[in-house]
């Protein structure tokens, strides 16, 4: 009686373990969360980025200021980060909305699909992270 | 009686139909400012300030400014009804998301009319 209850199979549930090794996210699943991921990156980090804006903007000390600030690579780094952010928010959107109506659906188009946003999305990134550095 | 909340999705289209008009709005602002970007000559502060002082370019970033709000309040909303669970604290987080992005409109216009 009690072998078997050390025996028994438990049921699987959504241990840490079983998210991080035994399920495996299709792709398409992780172009949705890293949507949601960099669309609230964005807006947590929508202070700084206005913030820089604003000293840019407001005299020309205030612009070599913000232009010597951006070029720390710590910064620089974050920013980075922002533009793929954005970059990511930008491509899975546009995707999204063919998805809306119906286009790209099927699953061989689906993964397609999220190949290329995966793929735009850091190409895009590495275009304005060498266009603005 | 239904289980409607106040801290609900309001359970109509118009947010969500909201949130990719603005999507579309915003997307194309994003590609016409990728391009002058991209096509311009090194930024200065000069033409840094003659670009925001622009009408056009004025009202097009507030156009965008406001469409960002309320896809960010859509999109915001979403998240804290899939992860925060408890009403009150929902709800506290939805206004102070709200006043958030209120603030960040202000300033968004106070910046580009100064």
């Amino acid at each position: 009686m009690s072998q078997a209850a050390v025996k028994k199979i438990r049921p699987k549930y959504l241990s840490l373990q079983a998210l991080l090794f035994e399920i495996r996210l299709p792709l398409p699943g992780w172009i949705s969360i890293l949507h949601r991921i960099s669309g609230a990156l964005l807006f947590v980090a929508m202070v700084w980025l206005l913030w820089m804006l604003d000293r840019s903007l407001a005299s020309e000390a205030g612009f070599e200021k913000v232009k010597h600030y951006a070029g720390l690579w710590p910064v620089k780094l974050s920013l980075l980060v922002l533009v793929w952010a954005y970059s990511h928010h930008f491509c899975a959107g546009v995707r999204y909305l063919f998805l809306d109506l119906d286009k790209g659906v099927d699953k061989e188009t689906a993964r397609l699909t999220s190949w290329i946003v995966l793929g735009a999305s850091l190409a895009l990134t590495a275009l304005l992270g060498w266009k603005l550095w | 009686m239904t289980d409607r909340v106040v801290t609900g999705a309001h359970y109509g289209l118009r947010d969500w139909l909201a949130q990719r008009i603005t999507a579309v709005i915003m997307a194309i602002y994003s590609v016409i400012v990728a391009f002058v970007f991209f096509f311009s000559e090194p930024v200065t502060y000069g033409v840094w300030r003659d670009l925001f002082a622009q009408g056009w370019m004025r009202v097009a970033t507030l156009l965008f400014a406001v469409s960002l709000a309320w896809h960010a309040w859509v999109g915001v909303r979403d998240i804290l009804m899939d992860y925060i669970k408890p009403d009150g604290l929902r709800l506290g987080m939805q206004v102070g998301t709200l006043v958030v992005i209120a603030c960040y409109l202000g300033w968004t216009i106070q910046i580009l009319w100064r």
